[in-house]
């Protein structure tokens, strides 16, 4: 047999005892592979896969056109319907001006770093707030009752209340309290009142978290004498976060975007910046510019969201865990 | 000397009486095992003596101490005794090594390097040294069982309770978590084993009780029981039992 009459013995399929190296089978005894054979080198192809994966590369060539066609044909309809109708050049004017978003768009960006600190100072306390809310509704002893039921009544009436009334409540009710050291800053009123809303969601997400984990890790930390508190720091809260950290995502996303509900109380964060443009100059073109920066803020969080929750799913599927 | 006393112990779940007036003594190096149908009332028995679960009447004394006083302190009495679940019940999130050391130096407060220098001598005696980094769903689930058993073993408990340990298990992996048992009982450690396996209770049990429906019916050396039951359940049980084994 010749070389070239070998290579073709092999594409049919035809394997041998001699393709497999004596070195590969040691290699594959000293590793634990039950069956012995090295399983890290594959199988040359035989006709039939490579007719297969043939066919399976047509048939993903063919629907990648008909989705670039059909997204082509969707766009062309989109914008010849939104062009095409009456009020557009008013619109255009209005919503599009370049003009107006060259003048507006530094304000609103140094506007929109304010957005930033709020929302990362509220993210720190929100985790905070909610993981302590989280761990004592998880208290199961009577002395605690008082705490327990004021956390459950935290999260009952904090996710009730939408997020701008609270930024009402909280930004003009403190300060008419008159309390001696009490904050009378927009700002950090208002990141209060985020951080309020937020900690009821997320003290929900770290709850749920902390009931997906299975009892029966509690009984083997507990069998092993750790206490109630050391059984959540040691087992149950590491493996709790895992589970929550692409809902929590979700959260910070939105978070993100109520940041601007400040706005209300008059500081110059993004939003205020292009309302102050916007009724300057008649154009809306601003609120164009304050929402592209909170596109580019959100969407880079959402994928990273995705990404997150596609490792898990994998790591479930893959890993088994026991 | 008894080690545990185990005396007229009762356990309801809504009017449901599981354990019915269990009487039991073990014997310090003793091993005990139970068998019985599923439902029988012997991981509920384990779980009552580590207290996991609260007995509704009698008492359970562990060196001469009853243990179900109201107002005992379950985490000092845990710090004694050892246990191994069906499902292994490691923890994910840690590694083999993490896994064996966390009551050591967390409940013991044994220093980190110490624990880690006892857990890889003990991976070592159970074959299993080359794991020690590993997490838990790399293993296979004999592997995985082992690696529980060392880690009940780890903070040298006075007695070890051991749930079924093999019932979820491939057959093929059975044989390597049995034999690190008798390898324990070679030590001299007390053990109260749940099991399914006949066999294994006669090679290894001192003393084998039969529960059914909650109540100790017969308890005897593995040759009284095997060979010459005196209780018709326990006769009709075996026969049930060693019947399916046939028709496996």
């Amino acid at each position: 047999m010749t070389e070239g009459e070998a290579a073709a013995g092999r594409s049919t399929g035809d394997i041998t005892a001699g393709d497999i190296a004596p070195g590969d089978v040691a290699a594959g005894q000293a590793g634990d592979v039950a069956a012995g054979e090295d399983t890290s080198v594959p199988r040359v192809k035989s006709e039939r896969q490579l007719r297969r994966e043939a066919e399976l590369r047509r048939r993903g060539r063919r629907s990648a056109s008909i989705a670039t066609a059909s997204t082509l044909a969707a766009v062309i309809v989109l914008v010849v319907g939104v062009t095409a109708s009456p009020g557009w050049p008013r619109v255009r004017e209005t919503f599009l001006s370049a003009d107006a978003f060259a003048e507006a768009f530094p304000d609103v960006l140094r506007g929109f770093v304010l957005n930033i600190k709020i929302f990362l100072i509220a993210e720190a306390l929100v985790l905070l707030l909610g993981m302590l809310v989280a761990l004592v509704r998880g208290l199961r002893s009577p002395v605690f009752f008082p705490l327990r039921a004021v956390a459950v009544l935290y999260t009952d009436i904090f996710r009730g209340i939408p997020v701008i009334l609270l930024v009402y409540l909280v930004g003009f009710g403190v300060p008419a309290l008159q309390l001696q050291g009490a904050p009378s800053d927009p700002v950090t009123l208002g990141t209060v009142a985020l951080v309020l809303s937020y900690g009821a969601y997320v003290a929900e997400v770290f709850r749920s978290g902390i009931e997906s984990v299975h009892p029966s890790q509690r009984a083997a930390a507990r069998s092993l004498a750790l206490t109630h508190g050391q059984t959540m720091r040691y087992v149950v809260l590491p493996q709790a976060v895992r589970t929550v950290v692409p809902p929590l995502l979700n959260d910070f996303a939105s978070l993100q975007k109520d940041s601007a509900l400040v706005a209300v109380l008059g500081p110059l964060e993004a939003l205020r910046q292009a309302q102050i443009h916007a009724a300057s100059s008649f154009n809306y073109t601003p609120y164009l510019a304050a929402a592209l920066l909170f596109i580019a803020l959100t969407v880079p969080m959402a994928r990273f969201t995705d990404h997150l929750a596609a490792r898990t799913a994998r790591r479930r599927t893959g890993g088994g865990i026991a | 000397m008894t080690l545990l006393k185990i005396e007229d112990v009762w356990k309801n779940y809504h009017q449901h009486s599981v354990l019915r007036g269990i009487d039991l003594d073990v014997a310090p190096h003793e091993v005990v095992c139970l068998i019985g149908a599923s439902g029988s009332g012997k991981s509920t028995l384990l779980r009552c003596v580590n207290l996991l679960e609260t007995v509704d009447d009698g008492a359970i004394y562990l060196d001469g101490v009853d243990i179900t006083e109201v107002g005992a302190d379950p985490d000092e009495v845990r710090r004694r005794i050892g246990m191994v679940f069906q499902s292994y019940n490691l923890f994910p999130h840690m590694t083999v090594l993490e896994n064996i050391t966390l009551a050591p130096r967390k409940v013991h407060r044994v220093a980190t390097r110490e624990a880690d220098e006892q857990a890889r001598e003990l991976l070592d005696r159970f074959g299993l040294s080359d794991k020690a980094g590993e997490y838990p769903d790399r293993l296979s689930g004999g592997q995985q069982q082992r690696v529980a058993v060392v880690r009940a073993m780890a903070t040298q408990p006075r007695l070890l309770l051991l749930d079924e340990i093999t019932s979820a298990l491939d057959p093929a992996l059975v044989t390597e978590v049995l034999s690190v048992i008798r390898e324990l009982k070679e030590t001299g450690m007390t053990m109260i084993l749940a099991t399914h396996e006949m066999g294994f209770a006669r090679d290894i049990a001192d003393s084998v009780c039969f529960l059914d429906g909650g109540v100790l019916v017969e308890r005897g050396t593995p040759e009284q029981i095997f060979s010459a039951p005196e209780h018709p359940r326990t006769r009709e049980f075996l026969h049930r039992v060693l019947d399916s084994r046939r028709m496996g």
